[in-house]
């Protein structure tokens, strides 16, 4: 039987390297956790008053369950994908380009090794919903797999792309704060966008993860109200999908290149 | 025909040229050796023929694939440990290899018995499933050389592959590398800067600020001086050197940092004749059967190892 899955290696290397780092799987599960209580708490009295009978107390909380998958995801996804800058400055990306084996197929084991992890992390997070007053039920789980797949997809391809580009590790501070956390904070993640003022609202539309946060909204929060999703839920695939393609090819293209 | 074909290679990095009209071939079985200093272009002309950069000009072929055009070819044939560092430094030893075996779309029943052989030849067998970044500087080596055998490529590269290593732990490749030759028969391209490594090669490329000034066998290369090598330390290397050529007729090489050195046919006779003849003091005088270092020195005027006390350690990080 020949061993034929370069792809199938690539992504356990990258499973094994997260699991081993105790530092970086600490990270990732207890960031969201902060956001969502301290900030979360923080915030909640100032955007929804609490009623004399207590309602509406966890009503920002819940609303920032969405946006935290979605922040949880694209620094796990951006991260992963940092590893090619790692490797490359460690020499190991050389053992695998000088490999016989395509650079597509590189490109598709970091892909699908970064969409693991994020939906890995991304899910964990749902454990928190019910303590937070967010419903779930099975049909909400599946729907749920569908999409932070897709997104952390897409977040994955394009992190790939500046990956591609990055020559040492020292850029990742610069894209981390004028790409990263912009991202995090135009995407509706942490308040409605339709409030924002126009330049940066339009800045929101062009921004991926406005639509994955907006459609992980039509899911766990679909009872509507000031503080629901946005566009319509097929928009937000067709948005996701489209820039995913389009990252996946770029980033391809990025790596096929020789020095 | 021969498994490595190089001609006229040329590479420039903004405008300066790092390899600079390569030519030579290597034949199948060969072990063949790239000797310069520092800077010479050996890297470069390696990752060229490796299919990880692209010439400016002129062509190259392994195992009759050409590396710009049919890499995929190229890269089935070879196995490369490169000058610096390329394991994962958080996996085990095991699971580098174990990695290699995939890429290389190894059949999985021979795998295990593969990886546990080419333990056992670097020496690493107890040590395999410790994490690679526990590992001295040797054992990396070693691994990362076993790694390169993993496949069984037609042709090994080898970029100073003891570069950073002990004196002890040097000899240790270096046996195994020609053993290896031996057990396996394929072929050898290394690259160094270390003249007895350069005398194991069954034929060495002399190069320096790229361009290849000499190829032949070692022993060949040291008949090519002719003689034995007198070399003189003088008040005057300038008139010493004027005298010389003037008074007796010989050819005496300038060294940069002082002194001079000449080729003689036979050096004992001759040295009486030069002290005699020369009106400026003398304060050494050595004499010695040719070496790859009299080579080289004859060649370019300069010593092969002029970075000798840096440190040998540093090894620059991978940019593309
Ligand atoms: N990526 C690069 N960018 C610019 N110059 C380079 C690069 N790589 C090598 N060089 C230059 O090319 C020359 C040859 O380098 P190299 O092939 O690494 O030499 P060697 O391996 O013989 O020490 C050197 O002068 C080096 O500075
Ligand atoms: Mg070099």
């Amino acid at each position: 039987m020949i061993v034929n899955n370069a792809v199938y290696v690539i992504v356990m290397r990258e499973f094994k390297r997260f699991f081993r780092q105790r530092g970086r799987l600490l990270t990732t599960l207890v960031r969201p956790l902060l956001w969502l209580f301290i900030v979360g708490t923080g915030l909640s009295r100032l955007v929804a008053p609490v009623g004399d009978d207590g309602s509406g107390a966890g009503e920002y909380m819940q609303f920032l369950l969405p946006g935290v998958i979605g922040m949880t995801i694209l620094f796990s996804s951006i991260f992963s994908t940092m590893s090619v800058v790692w490797d490359r400055e460690f020499g190991f990306l050389r053992e695998m380009l000088v490999a016989p084996v395509s650079r597509l197929t590189i490109v598709v084991g970091k892909l699908l090794s970064g969409t693991a992890l994020s939906l890995f992390q991304g899910m964990m997070l749902l454990i928190v919903a019910p303590f937070i007053g967010v419903e779930i039920g099975l049909g909400q789980v599946i729907a749920m797999v569908f999409l932070v797949s897709l997104v952390s997809f897409s977040l994955t391809a394009f992190g790939l792309f500046i990956a591609a580009h990055l020559k040492s590790l020292e850029g990742f501070n610069v894209i981390m704060n004028f790409i990263i956390l912009p991202m995090f904070f135009l995407s509706g993640a942490l308040y409605p966008v339709e409030h924002l003022p126009t330049p940066l609202k339009l800045v929101t539309y062009i921004n991926p993860l406005s639509y994955g946060v907006d459609a992980f909204k039509h899911v766990l929060l679909p009872g509507g109200g000031r503080l629901s999703a946005e566009f319509p839920l097929i928009l937000d695939i067709i948005f996701v999908s489209v820039f995913a393609a389009v990252m996946m090819a770029l980033s391809a293209r990025a790596f096929s290149k020789r020095g | 025909m021969a498994i490595i074909e190089v001609r006229d290679l040329v590479k420039s990095y903004n405008g300066l040229p790092a390899v600079n009209g390569v030519s030579f071939s290597v034949e199948e079985g060969e072990i063949f050796g790239f000797l310069g200093p520092n800077g010479a272009g050996k890297t470069t002309t390696i990752n060229i023929l490796c299919t990880l950069l692209a010439s400016d000009s002129g062509s190259s072929m392994v195992n009759g694939f050409d590396s710009m055009t049919e890499p995929h070819g190229v890269r089935s044939s070879i196995g490369l440990v490169f000058q610096e560092m390329t394991l994962d430094n958080e996996l085990t030893a095991y699971e580098n290899l174990k990695f290699h075996c995939y890429l290389y779309k190894m059949k999985r029943a021979l795998t295990a018995q593969r990886i546990e052989e080419l333990l056992a030849v670097v020496g690493l067998s107890d040590r395999k499933n410790d994490l690679v970044k526990k590992f001295s500087g040797g054992m990396k080596r070693r691994l990362e050389i076993a790694r390169g055998l993993l496949h069984r490529p037609k042709v090994l590269f080898l970029d100073e592959p003891t570069l950073g290593l002990d004196p002890q732990t040097r000899r240790n490749v270096w046996e195994f590398i020609a053993d290896l030759r031996a057990r396996e028969g394929n072929t050898v391209f290394m690259t160094t800067h270390y003249m007895d490594e350069a005398e194991a090669c069954d034929r060495i490329a002399i190069i320096d600020g790229g361009r290849i000034i000499a190829c032949d066998t070692p022993e060949n290369l040291k008949l090519s001086l002719r003689g034995d090598t007198i070399s003189l330390e003088t008040e005057d290397d300038a008139k010493a050197c004027l005298e010389l050529k003037e008074g007796l007729g010989l050819e005496p090489t300038m060294i940069k940092d002082g002194g001079l050195t000449l080729i003689v046919e036979h050096g004992e006779k001759e040295i009486p004749r030069i002290l005699k003849g020369l009106s400026v003091g003398v304060r050494t005088v050595n004499l010695k059967r040719p070496t790859l270092d009299d080579v080289f020195l004859h060649m370019t005027g300069r010593e092969i190892r002029e970075d000798k006390n840096m440190n040998r350690n540093s090894r620059q990080p991978f940019r593309r």
